[in-house]
């Protein structure tokens, strides 16, 4: 392994062994979403009961796998900044970070990727063992979580869940830096909460918004944090259509490093230190 | 008197220590409005593509989901110290101070802090009742005013109720259990919509159990006029918040068995 990159590995790697060490929050989280996905489904399933088949722009088995696919994923969202780094801002700690020999914007970016996927894996694997195998095997076949489209939808799928970690971390960044400049990320964090909730699909999908927002939607970027991965997953979006899905993905991981990058040089070169 | 005084002055106090940073208090409250109230977004996009579901409306949806809110915005108002029990009492040993002071531990801690912010959904609350009404063109007469009162009153007693479920059984697990917000965030989300929505297990939880049911889906019923689809008689519907009570009456039964079998963590 190159020097440049060991200590971000390094980092990566015992963040990532940390969060996994947290399993009472894990399973209480894994419970909330089941309730939360039960319910979803049962309302859909209602409200589909309505509509002729071939009617809706999604199925129903569709809407039911994007469902839990959502629960499964909800802490791959970028939810809030780190909370360690509004913690090392207030007790002035972030200092050290900055006398680190090392590039603290990729130092801050791969701690945020090790948080949010180590904190996802376990639900995600728990999630996929009841409603993905355990929910057919007693026979509730029809509220399950489906497997993807086809095997190559699979592969773009697993494609764009890379990139919905690049573009999560890039926006916790964000989040991270104005954690900084404003020393209370509370107000941001709801902010950007409730923006999360309802572009990114895990309100509704997207696709069951009326058809007169569907292009503002799709380019918007929240749609990079959830919606786009999981069109692709039950081949919703396929051919080109996946491809651009995958372009808007890297355009908004890379829109968002730049200007974080920018943004994180100009606040740290008037940071004030608090504390004492 | 003395009870009522002191919570007075529990609250006066927690106030102005919230409106030191006003600017914080107002951001909460705006983000618990926006965050929450996203939720009738939802319920919305789906009656604008699929019309409506069962016999069901979006302004009845609006009905159940804003009285809900008003009851789980005034209970979290009311019962902070409960549902902070396990970090912020069993953890550090400070629940032995409380037990120390010449006054009932449930009232020390019902006027342990009450947060400003939840101003966010009980606004978010009364606005989409709003939109219900004007949706549903309701005519808001003496009897249904007092109805949903007696509504709200069964609801608030009935998420108490289930924060103090939370706190009890911190006696035994020292953490607070994250898991109990299932039934309190999640019951809030469960009982936005119709219960016959539901399949029938989920029903009879929400109805015999923990009696979201009862607090929400049948008193909403009588105020919007209409008959259940369950089958529920329409006599028994305006009774049902009274069950919000008996389930708080409970919780406060398991509370005193808690405290008698309370052993200090702190040292």
């Amino acid at each position: 392994m190159p020097d440049a990159i060991r200590p971000y590995a390094a980092a990566f790697a015992a963040r990532f062994q940390l969060m996994l060490q947290y399993r009472a929050a894990a399973v209480a989280g894994f419970a909330t979403q089941c309730w939360w996905g039960g319910i979803k489904v049962m309302v859909y399933a209602a409200f589909f009961a309505n509509a002729a088949p071939g009617e809706t722009p999604i199925t129903l088995s569709q809407v039911i796998t994007y469902t839990w696919l959502a629960q499964a994923l909800l802490v791959l969202s970028p939810w809030s900044g780190d909370p360690e780094i509004s913690q090392a801002v207030r007790t002035g700690a972030i200092g050290y970070e900055r006398l680190r020999p090392i590039d603290t914007y990729n130092w801050w970016y791969v701690r945020a990727a090790a948080w949010m996927t180590a904190r996802a894996l376990p639900r995600a694997l728990l999630m996929l063992a009841v409603a993905g195998v355990a929910f057919p095997l007693l026979g509730l076949e029809a509220w399950s979580w489906r497997p993807p489209a086809d095997a190559l939808a699979f592969a773009l799928f697993a494609l764009s869940m890379v990139l919905v970690v690049l573009v999560s971390s890039a926006f916790v960044m964000l989040l991270n830096i104005s954690a900084v400049v404003t020393l209370d990320e509370r107000g941001i964090n709801t902010l950007v909460a409730s923006l999360l909730i309802a572009f990114s699909g895990n309100l509704l999908p997207l696709a069951l918004y009326p058809d007169w927002m569907q292009t503002f939607l799709l380019i918007q970027p929240f749609a990079s944090f959830l919606d786009i991965p999981f069109r692709i997953y039950f081949g919703g979006l396929t051919g080109w259509g996946a491809a651009a899905g995958l372009a808007l993905q890297a355009f908004w991981t890379v829109v968002m490093i730049v200007i974080g990058r920018a943004w994180m040089v100009r606040v740290m070169a008037r940071l004030q230190m608090q504390g004492g | 008197m003395t009870a009522l005084f002191l919570l007075t002055r529990y609250f006066s106090a927690s106030v102005r220590g919230q409106l030191q940073y006003p600017g914080s208090t107002i951001l909460l409250a705006a983000g618990q409005f926006f965050t929450t109230i996203i939720d009738i977004v939802a319920a919305w996009a789906l009656f604008a593509r699929f019309g409506p579901v069962q016999g069901w409306t979006f302004g009845d949806i609006a009905m159940f989901f804003g009285m809900i809110s008003v009851s789980f915005a005034i209970a979290d108002f009311l019962s902070r110290g409960f549902d902070m029990f396990g970090a912020h009492f069993i953890k550090t040993g400070d629940f032995d101070r409380v037990l120390l002071r010449p006054r009932s531990a449930a009232l020390q801690l019902i006027g342990y802090d009450f947060r400003l912010a939840r101003i966010g959904r009980l606004a978010q609350g009364l606005i989409v009742i709003g939109l219900a009404t004007a949706s549903l063109s309701l005519e808001w007469d003496a009897a249904k005013v007092g109805l949903a009162l007696w509504t709200i009153v069964g609801g608030v007693a009935l998420f108490v109720g289930l924060m103090v479920f939370q706190a009890t059984l911190a006696f035994w697990t020292v953490e607070s259990l994250e898991v109990m917000n299932v039934l309190t965030y999640g019951g809030v989300q469960a009982a936005q919509f119709p219960l016959s929505l539901y399949a029938g297990w989920f029903r009879n939880l929400l109805i015999f159990i923990v009696p979201l049911g009862c607090v929400a889906y049948f008193p909403v019923l009588a105020i919007l006029d209409k008959p259940d689809p369950l089958g529920a008689p329409a006599w028994l519907l305006p009774l049902t918040p009274a069950a919000g009570l008996i389930f708080l009456a409970v919780s406060f039964l398991a509370w005193r068995f808690g405290v008698s079998k309370y052993t200090s963590t702190g040292s």
